[in-house]
């Protein structure tokens, strides 16, 4: 049942976005044309599509880890730019190398860059026992001025005029195209990786399942012998691993360079993309499409029905909402009841 | 339709040519998208009908944007400008696919056989902020909240700066960062530090009005003064705004983009100021005394005509360091590296 709730919620978005258009007075069939399959309609759209997800799946598979444990890691986007920091700054450091070892090494780094980033709130959870959510959350925007530091200071291109950004990445240190003529890039082979990894961990394997019964009854993990620190640590790192490589992935692909708009909010819709996903890497893949879709959907809606940009979040903001609002009656049964005298 | 244009004689009617632009931010009422809107709406207004333009706001400026730039490539788009900085690689990445599409990116320096590149000297009109402000302040100091130190926003600070001391020597501006091109809580507080440290003179290079309302709210408690960027914000600082740096882009849109129909057009490099209309001085207060109004109008001629730059040297940066010898103006590309904060700004720059 619990399946079926995203599907649900799918649903219950695209007719409540059809009764959007039609306020908006525009026709509801063209909308959801150009909305939903405007932007896959040639090659070229797929191939984008899959590149704009490619992000969202990293960064909700490591987060669902943590997630089915019951780590809440929300700073999934300040660990996405600290492992393209720490990944490109390689790839600046080692300017003109031709070893085949520069590309591995800085998708490695942009990962150890990312659990580094989670390792602080996992620290301050275990030791301190400090709320995850909070200071998960907070160095999000730690990591958002660091990135903006070194591009406004010491990683500044000296032939870019002062502008805050760095040199573009050499073609060595670029990630290649799998399909030529689009964007498409390796980044997509990791995370199809990840999803498969992230399923036989979560359900294959003993500490994934440790790690689920800690999760769903803390005092019955216990005794059976599980460490809670344990789960802590090992969602928090996953997590912070693979939104490194997200990181890392989008200044390595498509951006080419560190700049100071490296994620448009990945971190935090992979949230989203998790839960519609079930934490299922399998739900993960199709959820983390379907984000992909409001994203561009909405720069289409834009510049064919002449709608607001924010008619994407508007769309997520829903597909969420209605999420939730499904699993509660799945959940729960509501009853009416009279209120006694 | 198509009937009744020949029958009156004029050539058949082509369709229209499509134009699309490229903004970082909603258009709203004020501010630097807003300016670019503006001359969209005169530039489609000019060909009366022979082109139609269509804009898509608030495009992130990183990997996203190229998809959105080649959609309006691919969607038939002849003339593309896109307005931000931030869109430079990836306007040129387009721009290499689509060799028969005009680009024009504004603020970059990359430019290709169909890629131009144009600017505004928006530090002319800070100039004359500055000498407004240094005529008026009582207190001798002058507030500039700022978002990042590249080039044009140092050329602003110091433009004003030096209009500001060129007419008062005792005068200081203190300047405070707010990392952020549009925060209206952060330009705020700023703007209210910088009031309350005795700037009765403040301005701003950020993207929102509120710079303009603290001092609007400021004005009666403290006599503070504002000048406006971007856009007039009078509406915002009724009393408070003296004037401001207005960004005039109609003129400049359909001038080019009458090359480009005329098939004249071999590429733009522009970096235009008074002498070229983009940009303007919003209109001057009735508070600005008589006497001043007429010498800063003259100025301004003096600067349209090249007899006046607000960087004629010697110019001398905060450690003393000559950076302009006497009897030279500084040139373009020394403008363009400038990272460093002219002597009479009391601030010093965030180290990196």
């Amino acid at each position: 049942m619990s399946y079926l709730s995203p599907l649900l919620a799918v649903g219950l978005m695209f007719l409540s976005g059809m009764i959007l258009f039609l306020l908006l007075g525009k026709s509801p069939m063209e909308g959801f044309k150009v909305f939903f399959m405007n932007p896959v309609k040639d090659a070229y759209g797929v191939a984008e599509l899959f590149l704009k997800a490619t992000p969202l799946m990293l960064c909700a598979v490591g987060l669902s880890v943590g997630f089915k444990a019951n780590v809440w890691n929300i700073g999934a986007e300040g660990q996405l730019l600290i492992g393209a920091l720490v990944g490109g700054g390689l790839a600046l450091h080692f300017e003109g190398s031709n070893s085949p070892f520069l590309l591995p090494s800085m998708i490695l780094a942009g990962a150890m860059g990312g659990m580094a980033w989670a390792a602080i709130p996992a620290f301050l959870r275990t030791r301190f026992n400090a709320n995850e959510i909070l200071t998960s959350l907070m160095l999000v925007y730690v990591a958002e001025l660091m990135v903006s530091w070194v591009v406004h200071g010491p990683w500044k291109d000296p032939d870019g005029f002062n502008f805050p950004q760095t040199k573009l990445f050499s073609a060595k240190a670029t990630l290649p195209i799998l399909l030529e003529g689009t964007r498409v890039n390796a980044a997509l082979i990791f995370a199809l990786g990840a999803l498969v990894v992230g399923w036989v961990f979560m359900h294959r394997s003993f500490l994934g399942y440790q790690m689920k019964v800690a999760g769903q009854a803390e005092f019955a993990g216990r005794y059976a012998g599980f460490s809670a620190k344990r789960s802590v640590w090992i969602g928090m790192l996953a997590g912070g691993a693979m939104a490194g490589v997200a990181g890392i992935s989008e200044v390595a692909g498509p951006i080419g360079q560190i700049t100071e708009h490296i994620s448009p909010g990945y971190g935090f819709a992979a949230m989203i993309v998790a839960f519609v996903g079930r934490l299922n890497p399998i739900g993960i893949f199709f959820s983390s499409l379907l984000m992909a879709l409001l994203y561009m959907g909405g720069e289409q809606a834009q510049q064919y029905l002449n709608l607001p940009s924010s008619i994407s979040k508007v769309f997520q903001g829903m597909l969420l909402f209605f999420l939730l609002g499904s699993d509660v009656f799945i959940h729960f049964r509501p009853r009416l009841v009279r209120r006694r005298k | 339709m198509l009937a009744s244009t020949t029958l009156m004689g004029a050539p058949p009617a082509a369709a229209p040519v499509k134009i699309g632009y490229i903004y970082v931010s909603p258009v709203g009422d004020a501010g630097w998208t807003f300016q670019h809107d503006q001359g969209r709406k005169q530039m489609e207004a000019a060909f009366k009908g022979a082109v139609t333009t269509k804009f898509i706001e608030n495009v992130p400026e990183g990997a996203d944007a190229e998809r959105i730039i080649r959609q309006l490539a691919q969607d038939g788009n002849q003339i593309i400008f896109t307005t931000s900085f931030g869109y430079m690689n990836q306007t040129a990445k387009v721009a290499a696919a689509f060799p028969h599409v005009t680009f024009l990116h504004a603020t970059g320096y990359k430019t290709g056989k169909n890629l131009g590149i144009y600017n505004a000297r928006f530090y002319e009109g800070r100039y004359l902020n500055g000498v407004i402000a240094g005529k008026m302040t009582k207190t001798n100091i002058a507030g500039y909240v700022a978002a990042f130190p590249i080039p044009e926003v140092m050329q602003g600070i110091n433009a004003f700066t030096r209009g500001m001391k060129s007419v008062n020597p005792k005068a200081e501006v203190r300047v405070i960062w707010v990392n952020s091109w549009f925060d209206p809580g952060k330009e705020r507080e700023a703007a209210m530090t910088l009031i309350s440290q005795g700037a009765d003179m403040i301005t701003h290079h950020t993207d929102s009005t509120a710079v303009v309302q603290a001092a609007e709210e400021k004005h009666k408690e403290k006599g503070t003064w504002a000048f406006s960027y971007h856009s007039d914000m009078a509406k915002y600082g009724p009393t408070a705004q003296l004037t401001g740096t207005t960004h005039i882009w109609g003129d400049f849109y359909t001038k080019v983009v009458k090359e480009v129909l005329d098939k004249k057009w071999t590429g733009t490099n522009v970096w235009g100021g008074f002498k070229d209309g983009m940009i303007k001085l919003a209109p001057l207060s009735p508070s600005i005394p008589a006497d001043l109004k007429k010498t800063i109008l003259k100025m301004e001629a003096d600067i349209t005509a090249g007899k006046l730059h607000p960087f004629a040297g010697p110019v001398l940066d905060q450690d003393g360091k000559e950076r302009v010898p006497k009897g030279k103006n500084m040139t373009d590309a020394e403008l363009g590296a400038m990272n460093y904060y002219v002597q009479g700004v009391a601030s010093t720059l965030p180290k990196s």
